[in-house]
């Protein structure tokens, strides 16, 4: 099709418009990952929604790949749906080809180079992926749409990623603070600390909330909980 | 063997010198080294019975069956090569769910059986391939045009039947359907009838043991091809048990 | 040997010129000059809008199974078309599917649904589709169809019994998959899911309760949503099975229509 405006301007019709299809579509949905010395939690909210209205209150967006590995995804449900399946077969093959369940390193870089796969047809999704590395320490990868990875020890992802990320980074990272001294996250702060961004967020973005379900990840298996959050 | 193909008979591309066929002939061999099935079509339905050969004492009861369904309103019970027979249902299936997507409608067997000959007799016609070594039978009921049934040969022949017989005992059964009036009689009957014959005709001495599947697709039914249901089966089952008995005692009687 | 050039493969003649021909540069003609500038979309249209119509599907969970209720209207725009499309079907004996959207976009797939059945049946091991591998099932055909830019413009309520737990879940057109105890797609999710999710919050509800909910809701739609019915199906499924009812009239009673002023 050869455009029509750019080469007869006069012919152009300001109030006509062509109803295109929208392949992505914005599920909302908000995740956060800190990790520690032999531990790492995760938690994302459980509102699935579009626009004004919510599909589901209760939709968890946690997917365990490993006993020691664990994805959050939001954004384009459909797209989650799809990558989260795609990954959950190569990991199974994985583990088929060496016996062995694949370290979260491995499953950061594959996922990395899944999602740049779809280069020109993105997965329209923030993953963050949590887990303990191959010496037993916590970690958090977190993605864009199309495979750029950064490994690091804290992430807020999803609608009201942009808002928490600064948070997390004043209280984890100690960031813009004079005289602090820096001692290692205790489990029991990051899990508080968790559930208290999460409230926050529910209280500026109409995308997060209703409950947050939490993964906690340590050597001795993965631990599930379950946190309310305002529900309008 | 009445006649040796002399070289003839390799092949199902060419006939031999007095106009024949030999692989073709040599199929429907096969199919009379087979079980015997028998389809009736009665007053309601078709009714299909087959004496299923278990070769093996290890196999699992029920495997291997020989009735299959085609189709929601299609049965069609196999002699022959299973495997070879097997085939034949699948193309069955894939015409009748080509003749659905397209038409809406479930297939006519009248057409079904026009397109699964057509498949048949194509593996006459080549060298490269050799002819199905099975016989199938099929059967349908339907309200606006009653009961039908076709018997599908190795070499692609199809003819309506009113009572057909396939495999080892196919004369033996045919007399006994000659014997019934297949107008007249309801599948319910006909159920008790085929189950008699099958047990009849069975050759203890050769073959030991054998399965005896039933189906039917009928107006009870509502124009589904299904088993005849277990307490029914099992009913006519006994019944042809006890005939046969009866007839083994007048025999010694005779003596 | 570099400053012959390569004189395996010489440049063109002519290089750096305009291409013949290409002196005059008429508006709309930009294919002569430079590199194309078309897009990958532009070279195959698809299907992009829906046709003929159907509104809102609900479906509510109940204690021991699951109701859908779907109008019977064919709409064709604003032309209330075709007066008898029934969308509620019985799948098997444990599974209701209900659609709105495109109408022909739901009975292709339902043709193929209903084969599927057939296939199973003739295989005749006992083994039946449950709901929630058709919810899946359904899930990977829409998206698929969504990645080709050409999709199927429909959304899709599932109900079922699956492990004698009641399930529900919806798809919509480009894949999205959840499940809850009540859903309501196009316009009912604005007007009816609140008196839905309000009979859920009040506790555990039995079959009859969730028919009561369901018929005040496709009431409300009716008088509300301008691409409605009165006459619509309700399909139930429980431990006994899937019924889908013959067409059901709505009462309704427009005697307070004077009350309401338009200014």
């Amino acid at each position: 099709m050869l455009s029509l405006n750019e080469n007869f301007p006069e012919y152009a019709v300001p109030g006509a418009k062509q109803v295109r299809f929208e392949p992505y579509a914005d599920n909302g949905g908000s995740v956060v990952a800190i990790a520690g010395d032999d531990y790492a939690v995760i938690g994302a909210d459980t509102r699935l929604s579009t626009g004004f209205s919510i599909y589901t209150r209760e939709q968890k967006k946690l997917f365990k790949l490993s006993d020691r590995t664990v994805l959050g995804a939001t954004g384009c449900w459909c797209d989650t749906l799809t990558l989260t399946r795609l990954l959950q077969a190569r990991m199974q093959m994985y583990e088929h080809e060496h016996n062995k369940a694949m370290s979260t390193p491995a499953v950061a870089q594959m996922l990395s180079t899944m999602l740049y796969y779809k280069r020109f047809f993105p997965y329209y999704i923030s993953n963050v992926l949590a887990g303990l590395d191959a010496d037993g320490k916590g970690c958090v990868y977190s993605y864009d749409p199309i495979g750029h990875c950064e490994r690091s020890n804290y992430r807020a992802g999803g609608s009201a990623g942009a808002q928490l990320q600064p948070l997390l980074d004043n209280q984890i990272g100690l960031k813009n603070m004079q005289n602090v001294t820096e001692a290692p996250l205790s489990r029991e702060k990051a899990l508080a600390l968790l559930k208290d961004v999460f409230i926050s967020a529910a209280e500026r973005d109409i995308y997060t909330g209703d409950s947050i379900y939490i993964l906690i990840i340590t050597a001795n298996g993965i631990q599930e909980e379950k946190f309310e959050l305002r529900k309008d | 063997m009445s006649s040796i193909g002399t070289g003839y008979d390799l092949s199902a591309s060419q006939f031999s010198p007095d106009g024949r066929v030999f692989q073709v002939e040599y199929a429907a061999k096969a199919v009379e080294n087979s079980g015997t099935v028998i389809g009736l079509r009665g007053k309601d339905g078709v009714v299909f019975a087959v004496e299923k050969l278990v070769s093996s004492k290890l196999y699992e009861p029920g495997a291997n069956k020989r009735i299959f369904h085609v189709d929601e309103h299609v049965g069609m019970a196999v002699a022959g090569l299973i495997s070879d027979a097997r085939q034949i249902v699948e193309t069955a299936r894939s015409e009748a769910s080509n003749y659905r997507s397209q038409y809406g409608v479930p297939v006519p067997l009248k057409y079904l059986n026009e397109r699964v000959s057509m498949y048949m007799h194509a593996y006459t016609l080549y060298s490269a391939v050799r002819p199905y070594g099975c016989s199938v039978i099929m059967g349908t009921w339907t309200d606006y045009e009653g009961p039908q049934m076709y018997m599908l040969e190795p070499s692609g022949v199809s003819f309506s039947y009113f009572g057909c017989a396939v495999g080892k005992a196919k004369q033996a059964a045919k007399t006994e359907i000659e014997k019934l009036k297949l107008a007249d009689l309801t599948v319910k009957e006909l159920v008790k009838e085929a189950a008699r014959i099958i047990y009849i005709v069975h050759d203890e001495l050769k073959d030991k043991q054998f399965e005896l599947e039933l189906s039917w697709v009928c107006k009870d039914s509502n124009g589904r091809h299904q088993l005849v249901p277990k307490d029914m089966a099992v009913e006519a089952e006994n019944l042809a048990k006890q005939a046969l008995a009866d007839i083994e005692d007048s025999d010694e009687g005779d003596i | 040997m570099a400053f012959a050039g390569n004189f395996m493969n010489p440049a063109p003649l002519w290089h750096n010129g305009p291409s013949p021909g290409a002196f005059y540069s008429f508006p709309a003609n930009t294919t002569s000059m430079g590199p194309s500038r078309e897009t990958v979309s532009d070279f195959k249209a698809h299907s992009a809008t829906p046709i003929t119509t159907t509104t809102t599907v609900i479906g509510l969970k109940f204690d021991k199974g699951c109701v859908i209720a779907a109008d019977t209207l064919g709409s064709y725009g604003s032309l209330a078309r075709f007066r008898d499309c029934p969308r509620v079907l019985k799948v098997n004996d444990l599974i209701l599917l209900g659609s709105g959207g495109d109408y022909a976009d739901y009975q292709y797939l339902k043709d193929i649904i209903e084969q599927k059945i057939i296939d199973e049946q003739c295989i005749g091991d006992g083994l039946n589709l449950k709901p929630k591998s058709l919810h899946c099932w359904l899930t990977r055909v829409l998206y698929n169809k969504r990645s080709k830019m050409d999709p199927l413009w429909s959304n899709y309520i599932v109900a079922g019994i699956q492990d004698g737990e009641p399930f529900l879940g919806a798809v919509d057109k480009l894949g999205t998959a959840y499940e809850d105890a009540a859903i309501a797609t196009g316009l009912g999710a604005y007007m009816a899911t609140p008196l839905l999710r309000d009979a859920v919050d009040k506790g555990p509800i039995d079959e009859e309760t969730a028919k009561n909910v369901v018929q005040k809701c496709m009431e409300v739609l009716f008088y509300r949503d301008a691409r409605s019915f009165p006459r619509y199906q309700l399909g139930v499924v429980n431990t006994n099975g899937v019924t889908v009812s013959e067409t059901i009239e709505l009462k309704h009673d427009w005697t307070l229509a004077h009350m309401i002023h338009m200014k």
